[in-house]
């Protein structure tokens, strides 16, 4: 059924499907499926992030820590398994459990004090990025043939395409998400506290345990979001994933999620991950484009989103009262 | 013999049991030892002044707040809500004044919120959409419940509420200002449903400014003054003129207001002008002339342009045709603020989304229309503004403990005289009000409609849109009846009659 409230993610699905024709009517190589398996796996560790995020801006918040978070992740799994000895599989449990701990810390001080989260996440930001040159200056390779047995793991797919590990870790915690976001009375909460979180309150949502389980649901996909990226680049670096945050911002607007919160999908949230991968991709197929045309393009499509909201909102409004 | 008394007793036994309530907020003694009952099956009108006590009476009882002192029993239980979940658990569901619902969530989703019924532990919503049908059935509502919340009009949302807090298995129904927004068909129905509740047992708390809806459906009065139970009535062994007394602490003698003279016609020379203005979609291009000293009421159904003709009186929204003058100034393509240096003012109908700024201060408030008309380039001096704004308070009675206390904390009687006042230091030439007396109670009413009248004497003009036929027969000089966004007729001094209104919307 289109409803005003689907409207934004068909415009996003809209715009996915342009982009991935246009590349598959201009290159031969576009048509392979070797194409879309590999935005998924380049793209999980941005996705996974994002699906997080999207739960964060959902609920009329943000998250700015998550970059430092993926970062921090990555170090701390380095240290275990080369300093420490740790089996990997032991140490990405506890990395993920430091980054619900980590995003359980934020939500408590968002929800209790009453403090934006725009600034708790940005202390995150900074408290996250400093833990990881505090562990390690320098970037170090994770070798460990657990982790080389998780990155040899494919499924090929007809049209010279696969599943990496990694994709279908991903593919997993979107759909995760998914049920989580519309079909829990957590999820529903978190779109009610986003539409108008004095009336939530009044409806009976517990607004300050939804506000932490955000963050902490947030602080979990931004750490699995960690584990991932360190599999995929096979190294730990304190500087990694600078500014993904905002990348992840990006993908849940142009996901069709308002800023403001109470409306939005996570499946948007994929899309708007796998737009910004597509057109990397575009740019790089090109061959003759600067890579920093991506960004310009995503800012435009962020812009063209956020206007198209706007427009959606208005239009409602005027509709509700004529 | 005694288990007999005893078992006699249950049955009598009270469903909600309020003993001895206190509850003070810093300084101000909101609630002070109330106490009163209610049986099962038994709709109690809650009623009282600004201030009395009934919005906190209602908070504690729901958890919204802590209470000081006091027990609260619900079929003989001691219970003490955490929060306005657990209220509803226990069993007690609350409709407030305003739709508190969440406006982007579907009708269906804000039916079934916290109430989900599950499959294999996720929300079923195939469920969930027959559940929230049955819902809106009960409430006599017949629309589609996937869409969003926010594209139906208020009425519908407010009805979309009851149905919502009848869900949750509730004992006691607590309705507070639920007929603020309804039309008089929309409040037959609530009034159905609600007599249809209390045949199967629900207590009811009504509470509302309107004393017609309070003798035709209610079975008793408790009154509230000052956070205190002045008493607890049966509805039909209480006058009317009892009743107010009650409420306002005075003989309705000294509330009456004196008859109005609608004979003062002098021939004036037209302040305010619009000149077939009008706006395709919104409003039917209509003539109206206002002078100095006078009151032009604007009467109307619910939906019937009311809201829309002061809006392009007051040049909020533009029209797309016609002209509009203040004195001798076209206003026609001029901004706003424009608008207001040339002697305009306007209280809008929604005073919590249009008329205040809830975190600001008394004095803040006040102070931002002439703060906005002077630019924000010449400041007013602090110790003007206080004095500017301690003359309002005195003379329009606002009760505030200091022009500092936030206006969100002020009751809404009181919230509205702030933003009269707001214009008032303007020295408006033309002021126009829509509903300023809307979901305040009758002292403050008649405050109110005081105020209207010595601006009116002093030679402003005036223009007030309301859907209480009686205060505008009351004050007005001439009265634009509206029906279907058009301007059917002009009422005239001595035609001015509800009757006579009634009769031009019906025609």
């Amino acid at each position: 059924m289109i409803n005003e409230r689907n409207l934004p993610i068909l415009a996003t699905l809209l715009v996915f499907i342009l982009l991935y024709g246009f590349g598959v009517y201009e290159y031969r190589g576009f048509r392979d499926t070797l194409v879309f398996t590999n935005l998924l796996t380049d793209n999980a560790f941005l996705i996974i992030t994002a699906i997080g995020m999207t739960f964060v801006i959902l609920s009329g918040g943000i998250d700015l820590s998550v970059g430092s978070m993926i970062a921090f992740i990555g170090v701390l799994m380095a240290y275990m398994i080369s300093s420490m000895g740790l089996h990997p599989a032991f140490a990405i449990g506890i990395a993920l459990l430091v980054g619900v701990f980590f995003g359980t810390i934020m939500g408590v001080i968002i929800a209790f004090f009453e403090i934006q989260a725009f600034i708790v996440t940005l202390a995150g930001m900074f408290l996250f990025r400093g833990l990881a040159y505090l562990i390690n200056l320098d970037a170090v390779p994770i070798s460990h043939p657990f982790i080389m047995a998780l990155s040899d793991i494919y499924v090929p797919l007809p049209g010279r395409g696969g599943l990496t590990f990694i994709a279908m870790a991903m593919l997993v915690l979107l759909v995760i998400g998914i049920l989580v976001a519309r079909r829990t009375r957590f999820g529903m909460s978190v779109y009610a506290l986003g539409g108008d979180s004095h009336s939530a309150a009044l409806l009976g949502v517990p607004v300050g345990k939804t506000i932490i389980k955000i963050y902490a649901l947030s602080g979990f996909y931004s750490a699995m979001s960690g584990v991932i990226f360190a599999i995929y680049t096979g190294s730990a670096y304190p500087l990694a994933a600078v500014g993904v945050e905002l990348d992840a911002i990006a993908a849940v607007v142009i996901g069709g999620t308002l800023l403001t919160g109470g409306v939005g999908y996570v499946f948007g949230t994929f899309l708007g991950a796998m737009i910004q991968g597509i057109i990397q991709t575009l740019i790089t197929f090109d061959g003759s484009l600067n890579s920093w045309w991506t960004k310009l393009a995503v800012g435009g499509l962020l812009l063209f989103f956020i206007l198209l909201q706007k427009g959606i909102v208005v239009w409602v409004k005027k509709r509700a009262a004529g | 013999m005694s288990n007999f008394v005893e078992g006699a007793q249950v049955v009598t036994r009270p469903l909600l049991k309020i003993d001895n309530l206190s509850k003070s907020f810093t300084g101000v003694q909101a609630l002070s030892g109330v106490s009163l009952q209610i049986k099962s099956g038994e709709i109690r009108a809650l009623l009282g002044e600004n201030g009395a006590g009934k919005s906190t009476l209602i908070k504690v009882l729901t958890g919204v707040y802590p209470r000081d002192g006091g027990d609260i029993l619900l079929d003989g239980n001691a219970i003490n809500a955490a929060d306005s979940g657990h209220a509803q658990r226990l069993g007690i569901s609350t409709v407030y004044q305003e739709v508190n619902l969440i406006p982007t969530l579907s009708v269906m989703e804000n039916l079934t919120l916290q109430h989900q019924e599950k499959v294999f532990g996720l929300i079923s919503w195939k469920k969930a959409e027959i559940r929230a049908k049955a819902l809106l059935a009960q409430v006599g509502l017949d629309i589609d419940p996937l869409r969003q919340l926010d594209t139906y009009s208020i009425a519908i949302q407010q009805l979309v509420a009851i149905a919502r807090a009848l869900s949750t298995q509730a004992k006691m129904l607590i309705l507070d200002e639920p007929t603020a927004s309804l039309d008089s068909d929309e409040i037959k129905q609530l009034f159905d449903l609600m007599r249809r509740l209390k045949a199967e047992g629900m207590g009811i708390i009504f509470v509302t400014h309107f004393l017609d809806q309070v003798y035709s459906i209610t079975d008793s009065i408790t009154v509230l003054r000052n956070g205190e139970c002045i008493g607890t009535f049966n509805t039909a062994e209480l006058t009317r003129s009892d009743l107010v007394s009650h409420m306002v602490g005075k003989s309705l003698e000294e509330l009456a207001p004196s008859a109005h003279d609608h004979s003062i016609q002098r021939e004036r020379k037209a302040l305010l002008a619009l000149n077939n203005v009008g706006k395709q979609r919104y409003l039917q291009p209509l003539n109206l002339s206002i002078a100095a000293g006078d009151i032009v009421g604007v009467a109307g159904l619910l939906g019937s342009g009311r809201t829309e003709l002061c809006e392009l009186a007051y040049g909020s929204v533009k029209p797309d045709q016609g002209e509009i003058r203040l004195g001798k100034h076209s206003l026609t393509k001029f901004s706003l603020r424009r608008a207001i240096q040339v002697g305009m003012g306007y209280c809008p109908e929604d005073r919590k989304q249009d008329g205040i700024v809830a975190e600001l201060s008394v004095r803040e408030n006040m102070i931002l229309a002439l703060q906005a008309s002077r630019g924000w380039w010449s400041p007013i001096s602090l110790s003007d503004q206080q004095g500017l704004v301690e003359d309002m308070i005195q003379r329009l009675a606002i009760k505030t403990p200091d022009m500092d206390k936030p206006i969100g904390e002020l009751s809404g009687g009181n919230q509205q005289k702030v933003i009269l006042a707001r214009w008032l230091i303007t020295h408006p030439a033309l002021l126009i009000l829509d509903e300023p007396t809307r979901g305040i109670d009758i002292g403050a009413h008649h405050d109110i409609i005081q105020i209207i009248k010595e601006l009116c004497e002093q030679g402003m003009g005036l223009l007030v849109a309301s859907s209480e036929l009686e205060e505008l027969v009351m004050f007005a000089h001439r009265v634009v009846v509206m029906k279907d966004h058009h301007k059917v007729s002009e009422l005239l001094g001595e035609d001015i009659s509800e009757q006579a209104i009634l009769r031009t919307i019906a025609s």
